[in-house]
Formats: structure tokens, sequence, C-alpha cells
């Protein structure tokens, strides 16, 4: 019964012999660099700008190359009406969100039915909504992705079931890279990280026939960042 | 070399593919979008090198402290809540699963891409204990309808047409045709849609597992996987002992890796970690979440004193892409679930070293996968040793005879000085013999020239030369 002890004990055993380590032929890549334990990441990743101005614009190409359309706005005001404007020119009937400061606002602006996912919903109906309203942890301007738990964006499926998900966004949760979004998820979630963290990069894609990119393959067609 | 029923069935099918060549036009092409694709993600990095260097440095270290590692991970996922199992073999895996599956009184399964899957045949199991299994990645789901293995551990249908796809659709589902890549995937999607609604159990891989926070993370493009780990009130994740990386924030690293390596995309559209079932005050979730640890030989490998970097593999299918051998012969010819040089490499530790040592042998060492692989895995060696294992373990009589002759041969200045003369005459009669079973050459003649022999040696062009 105890596998456990069994698999242990094999890798246990495994370990005891002294093993060589890999690289050994090949010179492109040069000498290992010392590690222990701290690795300069950003270092060596996609270059990402100091100012906000050099992010959000470099998140901006991201969103372009990935077909997610980003907007970035002055007021909460003019976001609820970027929301409405996407609303009526796709003729939505139905939304779905979760309860957010963000999301509150611009839910009750668009005059539609609203199913929260908060407390607890209705799979069915979370497929016949038009769209997913939700809030998000950061946006990586490295990458492009918007980063959600399923605390912060009403669980699980909210941000993949309905054929449009949109993203309500602060500007301050701009961050630039990898390293510093998952720094902000240890500080945010220190007394217990959500069950489901996610880095949404561009809509739902497959290129699976004849490495042929198509989008809207199971999850979202679209995506949208609105960011205030 | 001995045959075995594997490598038979390796040459038959190597030998017709290879001849293949609107196949090989066709999966060279699908290659070279890869290749340019990743080549514009590369370049991106401030330095690719330093950043393979460290993800092969974080890997090692991983492996080499397995036992800690994996300790770590199992405390900290079931401290929330899930349930780990612990699989020596491909048998206690299926029947783990089995077990939960039958204990929920399940009636439909979807999956996202799990290769272990396919390392235990899971598919069979479950569907031979009654049980409805569906794949959501539109490439497996393509393969189950046409009851085959992946053709490629990453991109598992690349090598049907959307002609052959439509067609397929039109079989199995009774679409009408279409030459639409997009309409093709809209069927797909549609079909899949009410599995996932209706489906009890979700069942998952995983790309890495991380010790620290007790989670697993999925890297996917299609969004399947989010919707197989999020609808279905039972989770069950399937994945190799060695996936396990020590920190959260190493992510940083090997997603984009993975990401540029494995698609040319700096990032897959979903990197998901999943820590536990659902949370208290989550809105939805699975009620339960198991991971099974599947060990399956992988011990054996890490006991290699030589090879055990191999463990280091995040299954980008980066060496299969640029493999020359792969892109001729394709995927299926391997008869293995991890095909190309990683699958040569790892196979024969895996299922037996005589049994598959001729994937060792299939190889023109030219070194490519060692350079693509993101975590510097020394593929092309690793395929030398095992050719020097294999021969030593079981000697091929004719070839040590050969060996000693040559020996005796070279140690003779007179004897290879009368050889290389009896070789410029048999050469003028060489011609009489070609290709018939009386030709000692033939292996060789049947589809390549003989190098001719020099009307002069070097050695009487040194004597004579004044």
């Amino acid at each position: 019964m105890n596998e456990r002890e069994n698999i242990l004990g094999r890798i246990r055993e495994a370990l005891s012999v002294p093993a060589q380590k890999p690289g050994g032929h090949d010179k492109a890549s040069g000498e290992s660099s010392a590690t222990n334990g701290e690795h300069p990441v950003s270092d060596w990743l996609p270059f990402v700008g100091e100012s906000f101005e050099e992010r959000a614009e470099l998140f901006r190409k991201n969103s372009q190359e990935l077909t997610t359309d980003f907007r970035l706005v002055e007021t909460v005001a003019e976001l609820n009406a970027q929301l409405s404007g996407i609303a009526k020119t796709e003729g939505w009937k139905r939304v779905a969100t979760h309860a957010g400061e963000l999301t509150d606002g611009a839910c009750a602006a668009l005059g539609l039915p609203v199913l929260q996912t908060d407390g607890g919903y209705d799979v069915n109906a979370l497929e016949q909504c038009d769209a997913g309203i939700s809030a998000c942890d950061a946006l990586v301007a490295q990458t492009g992705g918007v980063l959600i738990t399923s605390r912060s964006a009403g669980g699980r499926a909210l941000s993949v079931l309905p054929p449009h998900h949109v993203v309500l966004a602060r500007h301050e949760q701009l961050v630039p890279d990898l390293t510093a979004a998952f720094a902000l998820l240890k500080a945010k979630y220190a007394s217990g990280y959500p069950s489901l963290i996610s880095f949404i990069t561009g809509p739902s894609r497959t290129g699976d026939i004849e490495r042929i990119l198509v989008l809207g393959a199971h999850g979202p067609k679209k995506l949208t960042v609105l960011c205030v | 070399m001995s045959t075995t029923p594997a490598a038979a069935q390796f040459k038959k099918e190597a030998t017709t593919l290879s001849k293949d060549l609107r196949h090989r036009a066709f999966i060279r092409g699908s290659l070279r979008k890869y290749e340019v694709a990743r080549d514009s993600k590369k370049v991106r990095f401030q330095s690719w090198q330093q950043a393979r260097n460290a993800a092969s440095e974080i890997k090692w270290q991983a492996i080499n402290h397995l036992d800690t590692h994996l300790a770590e991970f199992a405390k900290n996922l079931e401290a929330r809540g899930a349930k780990v199992h612990w699989a020596s073999n491909a048998e206690q895996a299926r029947e783990i699963i089995l077990g939960i599956v039958r204990d929920k009184k399940a009636h439909s399964i979807v999956k996202s891409k799990v290769m272990t899957g396919e390392e235990i045949h899971l598919n069979d199991a479950l569907e031979k204990a009654g049980f409805d299994v569906v794949e959501s990645d539109l490439g497996e789901y393509i393969c189950q309808l046409r009851h085959e293995a992946p053709y490629h551990f990453v991109f598992p249908a690349m090598h049907l047409t959307r002609g052959e796809i439509s067609d397929l659709f039109s079989k199995e589902l009774g679409t009408a045709p279409t030459d639409s890549p997009e309409e093709l995937t809209m069927i797909a999607r549609r079909v899949l849609r009410d599995k996932y609604v209706h489906a009890d159990i979700g069942i998952s891989g995983a790309n890495f597992a991380i010790a620290e926070t007790g989670m697993i993370s999925i890297t996917e493009n299609e969004g399947n996987a989010r919707l197989t780990c999020a609808l279905p009130k039972t989770h069950i994740t399937l994945m190799g002992i060695e996936k396990v990386l020590p920190k959260l924030a190493d992510l940083a690293l090997f997603l984009p890796m993975l990401g540029t390596a494995g698609a040319g995309q700096l990032m897959t559209g979903y990197n998901t970690m999943y820590g536990g079932p659902k949370q208290p005050g989550e809105a939805d979730g699975p009620e339960e979440f198991h991971v099974v640890l599947l060990d399956n030989k992988r011990t054996t490998l890490l006991a290699s004193a030589e090879q055990r970097d191999a463990l280091q593999c995040i299954r980008c299918g980066a060496c299969l892409n640029v493999c020359p051998i792969y892109r001729n012969i394709g995927g299926h010819t391997y008869g293995t679930t991890y095909q190309g040089p990683i699958g040569s490499v790892i196979t024969p530790h895996l299922r037996g070293l005589q049994e598959w040592k001729h994937l060792a042998f299939c190889s023109s060492l030219c070194g490519a996968c060692t350079q693509a692989c993101p975590v510097k895995i020394d593929l092309h060696h690793h395929l030398l040793q095992t050719r020097r294992d294999a021969i030593a373990q079981k000697p091929v009589w004719w070839e040590t005879l050969a060996f000693k002759g040559l020996a005796i041969l070279f140690n003779h200045a007179w004897m290879f000085s009368l050889g290389m003369k009896l070789g410029r005459i048999g050469q003028v009669f060489h011609p009489l013999i070609k290709n018939t079973p009386l030709d000692p050459a033939i292996a060789w003649t049947r589809s390549r020239e003989l190098p001719k022999v020099a009307p002069e040696t070097f050695r009487e062009w040194w004597n004579n030369r004044k």
C-alpha cells in the first residue's frame, strides 16, 4: 500500500549515484552562471521600460499582436461608456460578472440582465451569457497578459465560458514583468493563495489544424482590457 | 543488429514515410511556420542563452533534490484539501484513477491533454470499464476520433490536412465538409462545450508542480484545460514525478521559455496554477482534487549517472521540431509516447534498452536537438551513450568479428596495401553484382553509390612523388 515510501525510497537510492551535470557539450550558451536561489530573471527576459507610459505602450503592442482589444481611458465614467459601447455593437443580451469596485458600476450602467457568479451559479445560465466581465490582479506589460485568480475574477469559469471576456483594470495594476507579478501574488495572498491563478495572454486560440491560428477554440473568442 | 518487433516496425514505417515526399513537404512547411514564430520571440529575450543556463540549473537542482521537493509538494497540496496518490507503475495509476471514477459513479469524463495518460493507456482502461471519455484539446480530439496516437506530443494532429479533418468530422459527427480551419475548430467547439457542462470528472496533466505552494501548473492555448478544471465536480491530475519546481516564482522563467521553445509564443494563452479544490468563499471549482504522481521507471532514469538530466525535460517539443529524422520519418513511426530526440533518449530507460535501442541508432548526431533544448539536455550525446551501452550489454557477434578483422588489417601494412589493391580491382567488377543478393555491400548500395577508390593510394603517391 505504501507506494509513497517505495517511490521516495527509489528516488533516494537513485540520487546516491553522483551524476553528470548537463550542458558540458553545448558551448553556445557559455558558462553556466552561478545561481544559488536568486535568479535575476528580469535581466534575461524581454526588456520592459521604466515609466508607466513605456510599459503601457509595451502592453498595447503585445495586445495588438495577440488580438487583445486594449483601451486605456481617463475616467471611470469613460470606462463604463466604452463597455456600454461594446455591448451595443455586439448586441449583448445578458452578461455575467462578480461583485467588485469597477465591475459593479460598469455592469449597472449596461442596463442588461446580469448573472453574479459570487455565491455560486447555474452553469447553463453562464454558458448563455454573451460576455464575462471581471476584475483582475494585474496586467503584465512584458507579455501583454492579464493575471487573474479565482478570488479576484469571480471564480474559475467566468473568464473562460462566455464568448467575450472583458477585464476591467486600474492603471496602477500594470506591472512590468512576470517576476513582479509573482511578487505581487506573494504579497497579496500571504495568508493563503486562491485555488486558481491564471495568466491569460490573449483570447483562446489553437493552431492544431495545419498550424494555422484560429481564435476562440474553447474559451473566449474575444478578450478586451479596459484600463482606467 | 538483432531485430526486435519494435525495431522491425520502426524500420518498415520509416522506409515508407521517408519516401513520401508529400508528407515530408507538409511537415516541413508546418515546422517552418513554427521556426519563424520561435525565432521572432527568442530575439526579444535580453539573453536567451542566460535564460537557458538558469532554467537548466534550476531543473538540475530540482531533480537532484526530488525526494525533498516531492514530499513538500504533497504536504502542501494536501493541506489545501487535495488528495495525493502515488503510483509506482502504469497499472497502479490506472487502478487509482478507475477507483476514483467508480467511487464518484461517474458517467462522462472530459480530458485535457495528458501525455502521461497516453503513457499508461488511460483512455483504453476507462473505456473498457464502460466510461465515456472525450479528449478536449482539438488535436487530441481529432486523434481520438481517428483512434490513433498523437503524432507529436505538443502538436498531436499536425500530420493531417484540413481536408482529412473535414472528412473525419463528416464521417464521425455528420457535419458538412469545409476547407476552413476556423469552421472546423468551431465544429469541435460546439461538440465539446456540451461535454464540459455535463462531465462529472475532469482529467488533466501538469506541466509543472510547485513544491513551495502545493500547486500544479498547466500551459495551454485553447482554454480546454481551464474548462476541464472548472466545471466537473471532481478534478484528477496525472503527472510524472519529475515535474516539480521548488518555487512559484520559478515560473517567471519557465512559462515564457516553454511558450517560446514550444510554440513560438512568448506566453502560451493560458498558464494556470491550481492549488487544491474549490476553497471556502470561492464561486466555483471542483469539490475534490486528486493528484496522481507517477513513477513508471522515471527513478531508473534518475539513477543513470550519465543521463539523469533527461528528467529535466519540460516537454516543449523543440527537439522534435528541429530534428531532421523526425521531419522525415514522422511521429507515428517511433511507436513511443514521446517522439523525436527526447523520446529516443528516454524510451530505452522507460521501456527496455534492447527493445528500443534502435531509436538511438536512428540519428545523424547533428546536435540540432541539443542546441534547441531550453533546459540544455545533452540529447545527441545521450543517443551515442545509449548505442555504446546497448552493444556493451549485448554484443553482436559478427560486428565483433568484423572489427577484430579490421584491427588485424590496420595493424599490418602489407595487408592494408594489399587490401587497397584488391579494392581497386574489385571495384571494376562490382557493377556486375551491384544490387543483387551476391553484393556484399547491398545494404549500402541499395540507396547510395559506393565511394570510388582512388587510382593511386596516398602511400603510392608519396613514394613516387619526385
